[in-house]
């Protein structure tokens, strides 16, 4: 019965490692084309689906290039990859209605004798936009949602502690499409009210993002104030601690750990969510100058295209996917050991 | 024998009433979704249709896991030999250019005024370009925000197929595409939207906005629609009639499977999109049921006009039924 026991819950931790494992092997299989096509100059390329034209020298470079693209495309690209269909159709269109425009365009298909057009795809913007937008809802949400936690453990009534608890825990089942209704139809307009800019940008989306995941913190990081026991705390007060001395000196120390694990846990989804920031950050391929402008992030560029990319494209959304998955990975193992290890 | 009885209700009604299930365009959705209703009651035979988006409704039928696909962007002839498949029109779609500028309740927007404000040539309201056409309208000194949809639509690949008519400098700089990198972003005056929603949302919620969007969700949001100048020169409001207009002009034809784009018609509003469906001819069978629910639809064009859609011209329908008898797909009477 012991032995099942050990068995089971090994089983069940090692599953998780399995399923991990799994998906970075999938997403890593899908992203090869791509991998292998733009290397990892596609993490400092801010170009994102910009069609360039390559000029063809002899038959012996068209040759090459049909190549380095046959080998490039994902299992089910056939001649409706992205790109090539687009263009595709335009041409077919064009040669087929007849109208003078139309002529004209397929009068260009002289020229795609010596240009070859590429798809270049680079990540550069969604990953600066995922990492700005996780910031400001980071540093909104902290202070906040440790002002919660500290309130409701160690200040408010348990009259009060209660309700208000449970609105937190509330909070946290929402669904993200909710938040994102709201900062569009509310939150936004507000935000750009007060701060300028359009309706839908990058703050409003890392405000959205803090408030999404201030439920997490807050409940977590109580939980973990509350295990203080009560002993240390009342010993300080005994020596004449106040409050705030007692928070600061003796309950903060004693529920680091867990506190850190809350915000690791909020920085995570904070780095991952989708729906409620593709909604409010404003889907525009473009630097934010401002804090108030729009951009994108990686999330959000997988949400907008996964459904309708194929080829190439879809090749590019799998490296971009990976790309955030190494990154949460490498900002979360080294919180965690940083942290873990100071507490020690 | 109540058992026996149920069995035998069951086994009558499957018999004769069936069930096809269909993916695809989400612009095709709420009206194929009123018409599998009015079908359902009067033959009791099920249509399933999910919106997943035209790339879904392709993907979908070329492999045989649905039993028509739905998609805004019509495949070519060679494509549709290859995969063994059939393609018609079943509705069409006016796009329409919704504003909000405070104070200005009618815009005409001429060929010109659209080239630049797309391409970011023209960047304030008060542009003579804009102004020209509208004498009687104060417009403000204040920058265009240009709104486009975030997420890859057919609707921004109609659009960007009527620019790419009316101007050879996108077609060559931007192209026809699902979605596109728009010049405006570049100059931190575009504002993208998820969604026809979230366009129209977009522009509700920022003034001295501009954007594309599906004709039933401008309505449905209430905003300002501007006059479009079409290709005669004549400017044309966003009104059913003026698409219906535009789209008797579409050229559809039997020889190229449909495959036809109807942006910029010879005569009235000039932006429109028709929507496909997509189906196995080789699957006779099949095929029949599915174009027997779309013959019931041919013949329901009321539904499709309230939802804001414009129904085929008589012509476009005799040759789609003509279009079915050729490839043997021709819903059994």
């Amino acid at each position: 019965m012991e032995f099942l026991f050990r068995k089971l819950t090994s089983i069940s931790a090692t599953v998780i490692l399995l399923i991990l494992s799994a998906i970075f092997i999938v997403l890593f299989f899908y992203a090869k084309p791509a991998i292998k096509e733009y290397g990892l100059h596609f993490l400092v390329d801010p170009r994102w689906g910009v069609t360039i034209q390559i000029p063809v020298k002899n038959s012996a470079t068209v040759q090459n290039n049909t190549n380095s693209n046959a080998s490039a495309s994902v299992g089910n690209n056939e001649d409706d990859s992205d790109n090539m269909s687009d263009s595709d159709n335009v041409d077919a269109a064009l040669g087929l209605g007849g109208d003078d425009v139309d002529s004209a365009i397929s009068g260009g298909g002289e020229n795609s004798q010596n240009y070859k057009t590429k798809e270049i795809y680079g990540g550069l913007i969604p990953i600066v936009g995922t990492i700005l937008s996780t910031i400001i809802a980071m540093l909104f949400a902290v202070p906040i949602a440790m002002g919660i936690a500290i309130f409701l453990s160690e200040i408010a009534m348990p009259m009060l502690a209660k309700p208000v608890g449970i609105a937190i825990e509330l909070l946290a089942a929402i669904p993200s499409i909710i938040y994102g209704m709201w900062g569009l139809f509310y939150f936004g307009p507000f935000i750009s009210h007060i701060f300028g800019g359009p309706s839908v940008n990058l703050l409003v989306a890392g405000l959205v993002l803090g408030v999404m995941i201030i439920p997490f913190m807050a409940s977590l990081t109580r939980d973990s104030m509350n295990t203080t026991p009560d002993v240390l705390k009342e010993s300080a007060y005994a020596l004449g601690a106040t409050k705030f001395e007692v928070i600061k000196d003796v309950i903060f120390p004693y529920a680091k750990s867990g506190i850190i694990g809350s915000i690791i846990l909020a920085l995570g989804r904070a780095l991952g969510e989708t729906m409620a920031v593709a909604f409010v950050i404003g889907g525009v391929f473009n630097y934010p100058k401002k804090l108030t402008d729009p951009t994108v992030s990686i999330p959000v560029v997988l949400a907008n295209s996964f459904a309708e990319s194929s080829g190439m494209s879809l090749a590019a959304l799998f490296y971009l996917s990976l790309v955030l998955f190494v990154v949460s990975f490498i900002v979360i193992v080294t919180a965690k050991f940083y942290f873990l290890r100071n507490n020690k | 024998m109540l058992k026996k009885l149920a069995f035998g209700v069951v086994l009558g009604a499957s018999a004769f009433a069936w069930t096809i299930n269909g993916t695809g365009s989400s612009f095709q959705y709420p009206v194929n979704k009123a018409w599998i209703k009015g079908f359902y009651s009067e033959t009791s035979n099920r249509v399933n249709y999910t919106a997943t988006g035209s790339g879904t409704g392709i993907k979908e039928i070329e492999v045989r896991h649905v039993d028509f696909g739905g998609t805004d962007k019509p495949l070519t002839p060679r494509t549709l030999r290859k995969y063994h498949l059939a393609q018609f029109p079943t509705v069409i779609g006016g796009i329409t250019l919704a504003y909000n500028i405070p104070g200005v309740h009618s815009l005409k927007l001429s060929e010109i005024a659209i080239e630049g404000i797309a391409l970011g040539s023209i960047q304030y309201w008060d542009n003579p370009w804009i102004a020209k056409y509208n004498p009687n309208e104060k417009l403000p000194h204040k920058k265009i925000i240009f709104v486009h949809r975030s997420d890859k639509s057919g609707t921004t690949f109609n659009f960007t197929y009527y620019l790419s008519k009316l101007s050879t400098t996108w077609f060559h700089h931007f192209g026809v595409h699902k979605a596109v990198n728009w010049p405006t972003d570049a100059q931190g005056r575009g504002v993208a939207g998820k969604g026809n929603f979230g366009v129209s949302t977009a522009i509700k919620t920022n003034p001295y906005s501009v954007g594309y969007v599906d004709y039933a969700d401008a309505v449905k949001n209430g905003l300002n629609l501007a006059e479009v100048q079409g290709k005669d020169g004549a400017f044309y409001a966003a009104t059913p009639a003026n698409f219906a207009k535009g789209a008797a002009y579409g050229g559809f034809s039997l020889k190229n499977d449909f495959f036809k784009l109807i942006a910029y018609p010879k005569k009235g509003y000039p932006i429109l999109a028709p929507t496909f469906v997509l189906v196995h001819y080789d699957d006779a069978k099949t095929a029949k049921r599915v174009t027997s629910f779309f013959s019931y639809a041919y013949d329901h064009d009321e539904v499709a006009s309230k939802l804001g859609y414009i129904p085929l011209p008589s012509n476009v329908k005799a040759l789609v039924k003509k279009y079915w008898v050729e490839k043997g797909i021709s819903p059994e009477k």
